[in-house]
């Protein structure tokens, strides 16, 4: 488990990071959410030490890292970047002996991703002569080629298509099913929906929310039911206890206010005529994000 | 802690790899080293093999002249002994057959050469003849000219190969690949590699160029050149490797303090004036012994200053230790500076970054 603790960071007089604390568990990928400049790039230098921290600290298993540990950490920059004129395979490999593998260790995890992220075939090519998408998968590629215990992505789906979003998220997938603390931000809310089980949430520097998904959704999300009945639904306005936040003809949404209101609306409704449709409404995790923040 | 060394070494290592083997595989390294090889072989075979139809020899006397007459030699008729023996030391001819007036020749002849018996004459003759050697020990002093401007180039263009750390080091920043290299093992271990798998590059360079002088001046006749150019050699390669060794730390921090190639030019200028500033003052001072003895004690030009001087025969053997002492010396020094600048400003974005904030500004957990 990676646990970082009220790190601050400053550059200049400008306070990028304040008082950041959060856990990335052991095999579940979570989702770290923020708008541009509220600090998630800074934050994941700070654990892969690429940058200092002014205050705080950041502890894997309870320890400090030291740069062994981090050696086994993999890392994938939201400005991509690998050696333009080197192979393809060739520098996968060599990022992975530089994570520690042996030679024959590291050709193999780099053949076997390789095949996994479909970019096989491409293998003995120079980077810049792959597309700017089969680029990024070989990036993916160089975050996971030892094997990392943890593994931290930034952006790691932006500039991908929907078919490479798809191979990637198995890949990491695996990775998570296999137990290894999966932290990725993206400013894609509705991927972050399908696949995360933990959500961080920074908002100017600070953490606004943290938890598991469907845990924050309770939270922030008020419960809400959309009713559809056969005829109008104008009269739902009337029934003490609820919130009405929109009625469109026979179909009408509401906030619960008192406790058990939605079965006064549900009774009402049904006494009033048949009932096509009472169902809870899941708030997205753009709606808890924006209360949130 | 120990732990941690085993893997800066290995870090090293793979940096040092990765350098030599991009190196390796590029033309333009070996169409350098193929133009130094093919120069060195031109310089010193082609003038023999160019050098102007039939062997020149002067004449003295009508006897002399008789015996040359059908030996397919260019012969040049010269006034008296004196004249001839002034043919001989221009080197307008290799040798000159005159009168023997002290009677040990049985043909009554004898020949003068400059420092070598000229066996192209000394064939025609049908006896041989004694010879006299004016200066069985000189090299012509176009010959001195011609090894200092070959020593003197060969500074040059290694000194300027160290410019592939700078334009590595800026890939690297460029292609921002420095994130992931800096969050998986130590900056000091990304700088090491680099100077270490250069500076082998270079070794192996000089190396060939050190071997290939010598086969190159033999094959063109140069035999006595080469005696004296062998012990030089001797000093230059370490000489040179130590020099890079210093010049390397400083390529690797011109890069590191930009961000994009374009850039580069802005940072790299002191060290390309720490390069041909040398160059400069040996090709054309080589014969003020003041400068050169200071030149050969100052670290930033005593790797070409110093075997020039021991080639041209001005330095004792102890003062190019001393001088290889102090040049390694600032090496290490020059080294561990680079290596706070490199930490300092490596992970740095943006316009050129100002050497007293690399200084400061090491910003790496």
């Amino acid at each position: 488990m990676l646990t970082v603790t009220s790190i601050g960071r400053s550059f200049g007089d400008h306070r990028v990071l304040d008082g950041v604390s959060f856990e990335v568990r052991s095999g579940r990928m979570t989702g770290f959410l923020g708008a541009n400049g509220s600090g998630k790039t800074t934050t994941m230098r700070i654990v892969l030490g690429v940058l200092a921290a002014h205050s705080g600290t950041v502890t894997w298993r309870g320890e400090p890292i030291t740069g062994a540990v981090r050696q086994r950490f993999g890392y994938m920059p939201e400005e991509r970047g690998l050696y333009p004129k080197m192979g393809v395979a060739e520098q996968i490999a060599w990022l992975g002996r530089l994570h520690g593998l042996d030679t024959a260790a590291a050709r193999r995890n780099t053949d076997r991703l390789l095949d996994q992220l479909e970019l096989a075939h491409r293998a003995k090519d120079n980077l810049e002569e792959l597309s700017l998408g089969n680029q990024q998968r070989a990036q993916v590629a160089a975050a996971l080629v030892h094997d990392p215990e943890l593994l931290i992505l930034d952006e790691p789906f932006s500039g991908l298509d929907p078919i490479a979003v798809e191979t990637v998220l198995g890949v990491l997938r695996d990775r998570a099913a296999s137990g290894v603390p999966v932290l990725f931000s993206s400013h894609q809310l509705s991927v972050v929906e399908r696949l995360c089980d933990d959500v961080v949430i920074i908002s100017g520097g600070r953490i606004a929310a943290a938890g598991a998904r469907d845990e924050l959704r309770t939270r922030y999300g008020k419960p809400r039911y959309e009713l559809v009945v056969a005829a109008d639904a104008g009269w739902v306005r009337d029934v003490p206890g609820i919130s009405v936040s929109d009625v469109d003809g026979p179909r009408a949404v509401f906030e619960v206010v008192a406790e058990g209101a939605e079965q006064t609306v549900l009774d009402a409704a049904r006494h009033r005529g048949p009932v096509r449709g009472f169902t809870p409404v899941v708030p997205t995790l753009d709606e808890i994000f924006l209360e949130a923040i | 802690m120990a732990d941690g060394n085993r893997g800066f070494v290995a870090a090293t290592r793979l940096v040092a790899e990765r350098e030599v083997r991009t190196f390796l595989r590029a033309k333009g390294f070996w169409i350098g080293l193929a133009v130094v090889v093919v120069g060195l072989f031109a310089l010193s075979v082609l003038p023999s093999v160019l050098g102007g139809g039939p062997t020149k020899v002067a004449a003295v006397g009508a006897k002399a002249a008789a015996v040359l007459a059908d030996s397919g030699l260019e012969v040049r008729a010269a006034d008296d002994v004196d004249a001839a023996r002034e043919l001989v030391r221009s080197e307008e001819v290799v040798a000159a057959v005159v009168p023997d007036d002290a009677g040990q020749s049985a043909t009554g002849l004898r020949v003068v050469a400059l420092n070598d018996p000229p066996v192209d004459v000394l064939a025609s003759l049908r006896t041989a003849p004694p010879v006299d050697l004016l200066d069985p020990s000189a090299v012509s002093q176009g010959q001195r000219q011609l090894a200092i401007m070959v020593f003197a180039l060969v500074f040059l263009l290694f000194g300027m190969s160290g410019s592939a750390i700078a334009q590595s080091t800026v890939t690297e920043k460029q292609t921002r690949i420095v994130e992931i290299l800096v969050s998986t093992i130590p900056v000091r271990a990304l700088l090491a590699g680099k100077i270490a798998g250069h500076t082998l590059l270079t070794l192996g360079q000089v190396v060939v160029v050190a071997v290939v002088g010598p086969v190159a001046l033999s094959l063109g006749g140069h035999a006595e050149l080469l005696h004296l150019v062998a012990p030089a050699l001797g000093w230059f390669v370490p000489f040179m490797v130590l020099g890079f060794v210093l010049l390397a730390g400083m390529w690797a921090v011109a890069g590191s303090l930009v961000s994009r190639q374009e850039d580069l030019g802005s940072s790299m200028g002191l060290v390309m004036l720490l390069v041909f500033g040398p160059y400069f003052a040996v090709m054309f001072q080589s014969d003020n012994a003041g400068l050169m003895t200071v030149l050969s004690h100052v670290p930033f030009s005593a790797a070409i200053a110093m075997p020039v001087r021991m080639f041209a025969g001005q330095a004792q053997a102890w003062e190019a230790v001393v001088s290889l002492g102090v040049l390694a010396a600032t090496a290490v020094v020059v080294v561990l500076l680079a290596s706070r600048l490199y930490a300092g400003s490596v992970m740095h974005t943006g316009g050129k970054m100002a050497l007293a904030k690399a200084w400061a500004g090491r910003d790496q957990a």
